[in-house]
């Protein structure tokens, strides 16, 4: 019981939302409770957090790596929806439907980090996507454009694709050792690894999660659907399943050993090419959700060096990454979604003097894309610079040099934005109004960008024992 | 550790002084009041000025250890430690920072109208950033500081700037960042090939082989070039200048174009010996350049502040051209010369500045014939004026001399004819020429001036900003002793490490050549 806590959870909190929903409740009581729910999974989290053990035939793990990674989810999912509870672009009939998917994925999310069995991690990972797959299209359709449907349609096409990718290189795992437990798996993978159909499998599993962390050359639906889904809902797509996705990928690239050049070459280029797309794409956005969903894929880039260095380091560092990257962006889109008080979509000149507007999100988006742009003191510089030390201890001088030179081209839209809230003002500003919880959950996501960036050490102390965990 | 000295009469003297002006913040997070906002970061920044006195009565000039020295583990796991010291290479910048800020809030008091608690939080963290770029002893502290100070004076810019203040901050910004990012990587190389060590002095001398060194001197030197600025990577020098509030106009000149020199002398000539004299030659004629075109620039400009821009990238280039000759004339001048740079640009830019509140206007046109309403003021700006062109009995003419003379020795010292003292020369002369035009312009103009009757001359609070800055222009002018002094132990020690490396890369050369 205590060991699926949080899954009971969030099992029980979508059934209330779907109840709500039946018995037409207004929306503030949905409003409010959804809040009130995402507290109770955060807190059933936390609860479970030093929980150990095994369920389902022990198909499904319970340890500190698992345990940990639905704290951030379950963190990040309150977070999303204290400021996301508003749901502007929404009809006010369909706010039930849209939370209980929300809850039904976050619970496939916090499946998918237990499993440790390929069909589970499938049916996990297979039960948060169909979910979001109907939330992207929920938007109200107010330009008539059915930009949300093309996006809905994209993001569920490319989806399919990549987890038939996914289910492929699962079939031939099954095939080469006879089991889909990754116990097996473990101990009979390394050994292989010189024979190309393993390392084709390896590969093809790590596409299918390629695709939800965004990651070149699984990135083509970023853009689009950033941009058509509702700002709550990109909020939501651009931080949690990013978690879940890297707690897939730390077991996978733990589950092979580095022994030959061909995967550590393919990941290379992967991240290379990732952080040079997303970021010279950037570049010439107008959208800030597109920027920050081009921006995320050179994230990704950076998250995939931690990994290929094939060190507990390494994978420690790429966890640190992510928390950070999750934390930095939901603070931007916590100030996305307060801004958009029609829950439109916002071009980068919607923010003009955002500072006289509304002062706290000005420093929140100011801080906040400082961070996502890598410059001291705050948690993005940090992430960056441990991941380029992991890199270079492998001798990656050419990758390093890369991801250096892509921290320099990033600041120039990251600069953008900010330049436009701070450095020109309107003539007649109008004040927006940020509820009491809103101001206090940027603050304490700007002392966590802050805390992080200073003083990292027990951070890193942290996600290194995550990490062992599983090894 | 051997090279740290701890001060044990005044343990923590530092870090207070580095993290005093952060904390002075809080109060300006809760308070929002305009007036307690300039009151308060005048106190703050007085208080870190006095204090920071103690650091010269404490200063021990008969070691080149790094004084005052902290050391704290800070991230354990990847051997990143909080290490500070100062030694004679950083000192004297140290005590021109906490000494400029003071002023650069009086420069601001009745400047800045909007947004002035944003304002004096901006300079409170710049002072913080910028006083422990030159004490930081630890690569990753060093680099993190140097980078976050990116963004309040990205804001400075920005925010309080002139009419193409965004177009101006966007260049700093990018400018600068881009340049650093390279020397991150040759900081983490570097790290590995020192057991794993952030630690600077156990970064320096450390026989790398010489394509290594010569990367990693590109790299360095990327940064700091940037930074100086150095011709051609100082365009976005006139654009900040100009842009900036005078406050930060002044910081940028007294205290960020220090950074790059002093990066040159802390990094570059001890951590890549080898390349840093493999590559003197064209660095020095790229200084030369910078000189040179400086001059002329500055002689065409109409605009007062691109003006003393334009003069800046010449007087930079003067002290790279004193580090680069590797004798202890050039590089003691240079250090001095980055001293005077501070205190004479600093000094003209609140001129210009003073100007500006009164005509709202930095053109030259619009400021002539002031003398005869503004007397008190142009006795300073004749003085600061003198002082820049390197006027005997001035400040710079000491620091220009003392680098001229060790250009000549590196000259002769190697039997050649020299060229490199002779081509700076034109330097000087340009500075005189388009100083004194400015001066006679704006003391007496000509025939055609504008009706300046209305103009009110400096009031008591400028000339408390201003009289300071005239003091030390005539100590420095009359007796540097005492600051030279400060500076010759470090400065030795350094060359003399530097000298056999110097006669080991000739003898190296040499025997490539036979």
């Amino acid at each position: 019981m205590m060991l699926f806590l949080p899954e009971l959870t969030l099992l029980g909190a979508s059934l209330i939302i779907f109840f709500l929903g039946i018995a037409n409740a207004g929306t503030t009581t949905v409003k409010n409770a959804v809040i009130f729910l995402g507290a109770l999974v955060f807190g059933s989290t936390l609860i479970a957090a030093p929980q150990e053990g095994h369920l389902f035939f022990d198909t499904y793990r319970i340890d500190s790596f698992s345990q940990n990674f639905k704290v951030l989810i379950g963190g990040s999912l309150f977070a999303v929806l204290l400021f996301g509870n508003k749901l502007r672009a929404l009809k006010e009939e369909i706010h039930p439907e849209y939370f209980f998917f929300l809850f039904v994925s976050v619970l496939g999310l916090m499946m998918l980090v237990s499993g440790v069995e390929l069909l589970t991690i499938f049916i996990a990972l297979e039960l948060s996507s169909f979910a979001v797959y109907i939330m992207v299209p929920m938007r109200d359709d107010s330009g008539k454009f059915h930009l949300q449907m093309e996006a809905g349609a994209k993001y569920l096409l490319f989806g399919v694709m990549a987890t038939g990718f996914m289910l492929l290189g699962m079939s031939y795992y099954f095939g080469l050792t006879g089991s889909t437990r990754l116990d097996v798996l473990v101990a009979q993978l390394p050994g292989m690894m010189d024979q190309p159909v393993a390392v084709v499998a390896t590969v093809l599993v790590l596409s299918g999660f390629f695709y939800k962390l965004a990651l070149f050359p699984f990135h083509f639906w970023v853009p689009d659907v950033y941009e058509g889904a509702a700002n709550e809902t990109t909020a939501f797509i651009a931080t949690v399943p990013k978690l879940a996705a890297v707690a897939l990928l730390l077991r996978i690239v733990t589950m092979v050993e580095n022994n030959g050049d061909i995967i550590v070459n393919l990941l290379m280029l992967c991240a290379i090419l990732s952080m040079f797309y997303g970021n010279l794409s950037a570049l010439v956005q107008k959208d800030i959700k597109r920027v920050l969903g081009y921006s995320g894929i050179a994230h990704a880039g950076f998250v995939l060096m931690g990994l290929l260095v094939f060190q507990v380091t390494g994978y420690a560092h790429a966890l640190y990454y992510i928390t950070g990257y999750v934390v930095m962006n939901l603070a931007c889109f916590l100030v996305l979604c307060s801004v958009a008080t029609k829950g439109e979509n916002l071009q980068i000149e919607d923010l003009t003097g955002l500072y006289q507007r509304s002062p706290l999100m000005a420093i929140t988006l100011l801080i906040g894309l400082f961070a996502l742009a890598g410059i001291p003191p705050f948690v993005g510089f940090m992430g960056k610079f441990f991941l380029l030390v992991d890199a270079l201890r492998q001798d990656y001088l050419f990758l390093v040099t890369m991801a250096a030179i892509n921290t320099a081209i990033a600041i120039y839209y990251y600069l953008s934005i900010v330049r436009v809230a701070f450095c020109s003002s309107e003539e007649e500003p109008t004040t927006i109004g940020i509820p009491l919880h809103v101001k206090m959950l940027s603050i304490v996501l700007l002392a966590i960008i802050v805390i992080m960036g200073i003083f990292p050490t027990q951070f890193i102390l942290y996600a290194e024992n995550t990490i062992l965990a599983i090894l | 550790m051997d090279q740290l000295l701890a001060y044990p009469e005044f343990p923590y003297l530092l870090s207070i002084l580095i993290f005093l002006p952060l904390l002075g913040v809080v109060p300006l997070l809760i308070i929002n009041s305009d007036s307690f906002s300039r009151n308060w970061t005048l106190i703050v920044t007085i208080i870190v000025a006095l204090l920071s006195i103690r650091l010269l009565t404490g200063f021990d000039t008969t070691t080149t250890k790094f004084q005052f020295a902290e050391s704290y583990t800070w991230i354990g796991p990847l051997n990143i430690n909080y290490q500070v010291g100062i030694d004679g290479i950083s000192i004297l910048l140290f005590m021109l920072t906490t000494f400029i800020m003071p002023f650069c809030v009086l420069a601001s008091w009745s400047y800045i109208k909007k947004r002035v608690r944003t304002f004096m939080v901006c300079l409170l963290v710049m002072e913080t950033s910028m006083l422990g770029v030159f004490v930081a002893l630890d690569f990753v502290l060093f680099y993190i500081l140097w980078e976050a100070m990116l963004i309040p004076m990205y804001l400075l810019i920005g925010i309080w700037g002139g009419p193409r203040r965004i177009y101006a901050s966007i260049k700093f910004f990018l400018y600068t960042l881009a340049g650093s990012v390279l020397m991150l990587v040759a900081i983490i190389w570097l790290y590995q090939q020192n057991n794993y060590s952030f630690f600077i002095p156990d970064m320096m001398w450390g026989n790398y082989s010489f394509t290594a060194q010569i990367f990693i001197f590109i790299a360095f030197f990327l940064a700091f070039a940037i930074k100086v600025p150095m011709f051609p990577f100082h365009t976005w020098l006139p654009a900040a200048h100009v842009e900036a509030p005078t406050a930060g106009s002044v910081i940028l000149a007294s205290v960020l174009l220090k950074m790059g020199t002093y990066g040159f002398l802390r990094f570059a000539l001890p951590i890549t010996p080898d390349a840093a004299i493999y590559l003197a030659q064209p660095v020095l004629w790229l200084s030369i350049a910078g000189i040179i075109y400086g001059g002329l620039t500055a002689l065409a400009q109409q605009d007062m502040k691109k003006l003393i821009a334009y003069s800046s990238v010449g007087h930079m280039g003067f002290v790279t051209l004193g580090i680069f000759v590797f004798n202890s004339q050039g590089v003691e001048g240079a250090i001095l010369q980055m001293v005077n740079h501070g205190i004479t640009t600093g000094a003209l830019f609140l001129c210009v500045g003073m100007i500006y509140e009164r005509t709202h206007s930095r053109e030259l046109y619009s400021a002539t014939g002031v003398g005869k309403y503004m007397p008190i003021f142009v006795t300073f700006l004749a003085f600061f004026s003198l002082s820049s062109f390197g006027f005997p009995g001035t400040n710079s003419f000491v620091g220009e001399f003392m680098i001229l003379a060790g250009a000549f020795e590196f000259d002769t010292s190697r039997g050649v004819f020299p060229w490199l003292a002779l081509a700076a020369i034109p330097g000087a002369i340009l500075a005189a020429a388009y100083m004194l035009r400015m001066l006679q312009k704006v003391v007496w103009g000509g025939t055609n001036n504008p009706d300046q009757s209305w103009i009110t001359d400096l009031n008591a609070r400028e000339i408390v900003t201003l009289a300071p800055f005239l003091f030390f222009v005539l100590w420095i002018g009359l007796g540097p002793q005492p600051f030279i002094d400060l500076i010759s132990p470090s400065v030795t020690a350094l060359l003399d490490t530097l000298e056999s490396y110097q006669v080991q890369t000739i003898a190296s050369t040499e025997m490539i050549l036979h």
